[in-house]
């Protein structure tokens, strides 16, 4: 279970986040809404140790993140798996070594054959071809890397994975794409996911309960229909917007399409 | 109590003005001194930086020979040229020996080899780390339960400390033949009056003394870039300024530690 405690972050003058609450049960997806600039990276950040909130409290797994001292921190973020925005990919490997490092149990991260093997599955999960490996990510497309981040965050078998804007400069299919992928490890793994995310569509059809962050606080949590039910002005300007875009990009694909 | 209102207010001034070069003085000397003790910690773990540590000694060996040979070579020769200028006809011809293989081994070597790869080395561990903290990479190592410091600084530093003492007694070795080869064709000087000078002068201090001091530029070489760019921000930009402010911290710090080190070595007493 991940729980954030009303958790406050500023960089400089800058308040990201103020008061934050937020409880993510085991086995359940939850997408963190807000438009960008708002915290849902800092957020994420701060649930496996990457950033300490200035107060509050994170806890994951029972432990209480922001008190952890740097082995136990080691020892935590091996089960939880990060997808970066951009797949930080580590761009001097290849796809194999890149997904090679995401096997944090020391033992099999050191045994070859163990690591070939699980190096093809986690291509497979995210379907990609075997030969893949041997590339290096400055080959690889937009929406491939995004597949490596996350194939190399499933690596270690973690037990939550944290999602930073998977879908982001994606074009509508692969988007959607990697929306199946979210849903089909949640499925397959059983994994307790965080999708932060500014693309309610997508977030509607992977997360079990939708979160609002809007104005360093979160302003709405719910299912998708209470969400979209939901009377706050906030709330609404930012599912119009959004869902504006989204009709936008549909009318183009499809005049594209025509 | 006009005059203590109009101290008290300089004092304000001068201390609003000293202030954040002061924050920023401090909280660098406090983020390298945490940077040295997990360098330290980080020593544990050598199945991790060992082969990564051969990667990068080969990488900066073998990348830096030529340019630091080449650099020793025209150092060896300027001067031997220069010692015939000034020399020819005051002093007797075997000087020459012991100025250009002294100049070379107590100076210019370890002097210009450090400033040269802190250009070279210094520049692409700057960029290397600034690009992977701006593109989130070493933030996903972290996230990865690994340490950066083990799989990206100790390879790195270590490399350099191995690395840069062999590169400074190749150049040392280098500027003292093409030296004595350029004053035996411009001065006329023997092997033997040669031999004789570079003998009469040496000391075996001298030696140590060249190989202390390329230690020394090594740790600036790597730690200083090595820090820099771990702590970049901002971008692109970011990572343009962290590599020139690292080769220049480099440098100054070279030149700095040579004056350091040649008074506490060889001052005089």
């Amino acid at each position: 279970m991940i729980q954030l405690l009303n958790i406050s972050k500023r960089f400089l003058d800058n308040v990201v986040l103020d008061g934050v609450s937020l409880d993510v049960q085991d086995g359940e997806t939850v997408a963190l809404l807000g438009p960008s600039g708002v915290g849902k990276s800092v957020t994420l950040k701060t649930i496996n140790g990457l950033l300490k909130p200035d107060s509050g409290d994170v806890i994951v797994d029972g432990l209480h993140v922001p008190k952890l001292k740097r082995a136990e921190l080691q020892q935590l973020r091996s089960r939880v798996g990060y997808v970066f925005q951009y797949g930080a990919l580590f761009d001097s490997d290849t796809v194999a070594e890149n997904i090679r490092l995401g096997i944090t149990d020391e033992d099999q991260h050191r045994d070859e054959a163990y690591c070939r093997e699980r190096v093809k599955e986690c291509l497979l999960l995210v379907n990609l071809a075997p030969d893949v490996a041997d590339k290096y990510p400055a080959e690889l497309s937009g929406g491939m890397k995004k597949r490596v981040g996350i194939a190399r965050a499933i690596a270690g078998k973690p037990k939550y994975l944290l999602y930073d804007e998977p879908t982001s400069g994606l074009d509508p299919v692969n988007a959607d794409v990697i929306d199946g992928l979210v849903e089909r490890l949640r499925d397959e793994l059983g994994v307790t996911s965080v999708v932060v995310s500014h693309d309610v569509r997508g977030s509607f059809r992977v997360a079990d309960r939708v979160a609002l962050l809007w104005q360093a606080k979160i302003r709405a949590v719910g299912t998708a229909e209470q969400i979209l039910a939901s009377r706050d002005a906030a709330v609404q300007q930012f599912l119009e917007r959004d869902l504006e875009m989204s009709l936008i990009q549909s009318e183009g694909q499809e005049k594209h399409g025509a | 109590m006009a005059a203590v209102a109009g101290a008290l207010d300089l004092v304000r001034y001068f201390g609003r003005w000293g202030r954040r070069p002061a924050q920023h003085v401090l909280g660098n000397a406090g983020r390298f001194t945490y940077l040295l003790v997990d360098l330290l910690r980080g020593l544990a773990e050598w199945r991790v930086y060992i082969p990564r540590t051969l990667e990068q000694a080969t990488h900066i060996g073998y990348g830096s020979l030529f340019i630091v040979l080449l650099v020793a070579g025209f150092a060896g020769a300027v001067t031997s040229l220069q010692t015939g200028y000034q020399f020819t006809g005051t002093l007797p011809l075997y000087y020459a020996g012991a100025v250009i293989s002294e100049s070379m081994i107590l100076e210019l070597g370890p002097v210009l080899t450090a400033l040269i790869l802190a250009g070279r080395i210094g520049a692409r561990y700057a960029a290397e780390l600034g690009t992977m903290r701006v593109t989130e990479q070493i933030d996903a190592l972290e996230s990865l339960g690994r340490s950066p410091i083990t799989h990206l600084l100790l390879p790195r530093v270590i490399a350099g400390i191995l690395v840069i003492p062999a590169l400074t007694m190749f150049a040392n070795a280098t500027g003292i033949v093409v030296g004595y080869l350029t004053a035996k064709g411009s001065l006329g000087l023997t092997y033997a009056d040669f031999e004789y000078g570079a003998r009469y002068f040496f000391r075996p201090l001298d030696l140590w003394y060249s190989l202390i001091k390329s230690y020394c530029f090594a740790g600036a070489v790597t730690l200083i870039p090595c820090y820099i760019g771990y702590h970049t921000q901002q971008g692109a930009e970011g990572v343009g300024r962290a590599t020139t402010t690292a080769v220049v911290s480099a440098s100054v710090s070279i030149l700095l530690l040579d004056a350091v080190i040649t008074k506490l070595l060889l001052g005089v007493k």
